[in-house]
């Protein structure tokens, strides 16, 4: 599975973390909607976490297309919330 | 899209996906890829410079703000010289505050560096993938039937893209922050012009009045010491002035003074 941090890297991980991944960030987007703001930086951080450490960096002349695309690792709090209604990071 | 249902990171890969703006036919994105690769490394060093300039403004303030930590020192230390206690804390009080902005300036100083390496990385990146994808695709069409090669190639060439839709992405992220901490740089130096900015720093009232008061008690010194002086140079009360200096007892001035 490839995954990207948008702005950073990307990063080659074994298929069983996908599962977890998800997860969290099911966690995530939860956690936004509650508007709870430190829980929702805590599962980012640890969905972050779970990339760049079991994760193997993609080498230049590797060209692939992520099967994951995680927002930028100094996404604010106000940014997921727009993220998940409507205008979000990237406009439309 | 209220994404409570979506994942955050179907929500991203959906947008960046959007930025992509695919090619159907992949030497035409090998065309539509290099001229905006060009473009978007334009931006990108265009992004670079106004990172350091927005850096080089913090870095003028922080000179600044360091200045008045200095000044605010020298006037405590004055002030307390002259036994005004009460003037002393005031000054260090705003030395307190004016600490604190230079902390949180050093925090958006580094952050700023920070983003200027990454862009300088992400370009270095791309450029260089965008090199392998030009060799590659030869590669491919030596290796592979055509229609295979076309399918290959179009991988490749999403790879690709997906990189410059992510450093496009990079860009306007460095682009914000780069604008938010200049609108901060520029009310700081109109506060400043106004005269605000010392007011600011001095949390009571204008940032003068320790000035003032120091150089009122400067200056009152100064002008007893220039009297002293006059009164020598005048040949006036010998004993008066010269006592301090030169007999070094001073208790003994007035007495002489007075017979």
């Amino acid at each position: 599975m490839i995954v990207r941090i948008a702005t950073e890297d990307q990063y080659r991980l074994p298929d069983e973390d996908a599962k977890r991944l998800n997860e969290l960030d099911n966690q995530a987007v939860a956690a936004v909607d509650a508007g709870d703001e430190a829980r929702f930086h805590a599962v980012f951080d640890e969905m972050l976490t779970l990339v760049r450490r079991d994760g193997h960096k993609l080498a230049d002349d590797e060209l692939e297309e992520s099967d994951v695309i995680l927002p930028p690792p100094d996404l604010s709090f106000d940014e997921a919330r727009h993220e998940f209604t409507g205008d979000g990071l990237i406009p439309d | 899209m209220a994404g409570l249902g979506g994942r955050m990171s179907t929500v991203i890969k959906a947008k960046i996906n959007r930025m992509l703006d695919k090619a159907e036919d992949p030497s035409e994105t090998l065309e539509y890829s290099y001229a905006k690769q060009m473009e978007l490394l334009q931006n990108v060093k265009k992004g670079v410079a106004d990172v350091v300039t927005a850096k080089k403004r913090l870095q003028l303030q922080q000179q600044k703000l360091e200045q008045q930590v200095v000044k605010l020192d020298t006037q405590a230390r004055q002030a307390l010289a002259a036994g005004r206690e009460d003037l002393a804390r005031t000054a260090l009080e705003r030395k307190q505050f004016a600490q604190t902005e230079l902390q949180s300036l050093d925090q958006q100083v580094a952050e700023l560096e920070a983003q200027q390496q990454q862009l300088i990385d992400k370009e270095q990146k791309l450029r260089s993938k965008l090199e392998q994808f030009r060799t590659k695709k030869e590669v491919i069409k030596a290796q592979y039937s055509a229609a295979e090669a076309q399918v290959k190639i179009s991988e490749a060439a999403t790879g690709v893209g997906e990189e410059m839709a992510d450093v496009g992405l990079a860009m306007q992220r460095a682009i914000d922050k780069t604008e938010g901490m200049r609108a901060r740089a520029n009310a700081m130096d109109e506060l400043e012009a106004a005269g605000a900015f010392d007011d600011n720093l001095s949390l009571t009232q204008g940032q003068d009045d320790i000035d003032r008061q120091l150089s009122q008690l400067t200056s009152s010194t100064a002008v007893d010491d220039d009297l002293e002086k006059l009164r020598r140079e005048l040949g006036q009360g010998a004993g008066t002035t010269a006592p301090a200096l030169e007999e070094g007892t001073p208790t003994q001035q007035p007495q002489e003074g007075q017979r």
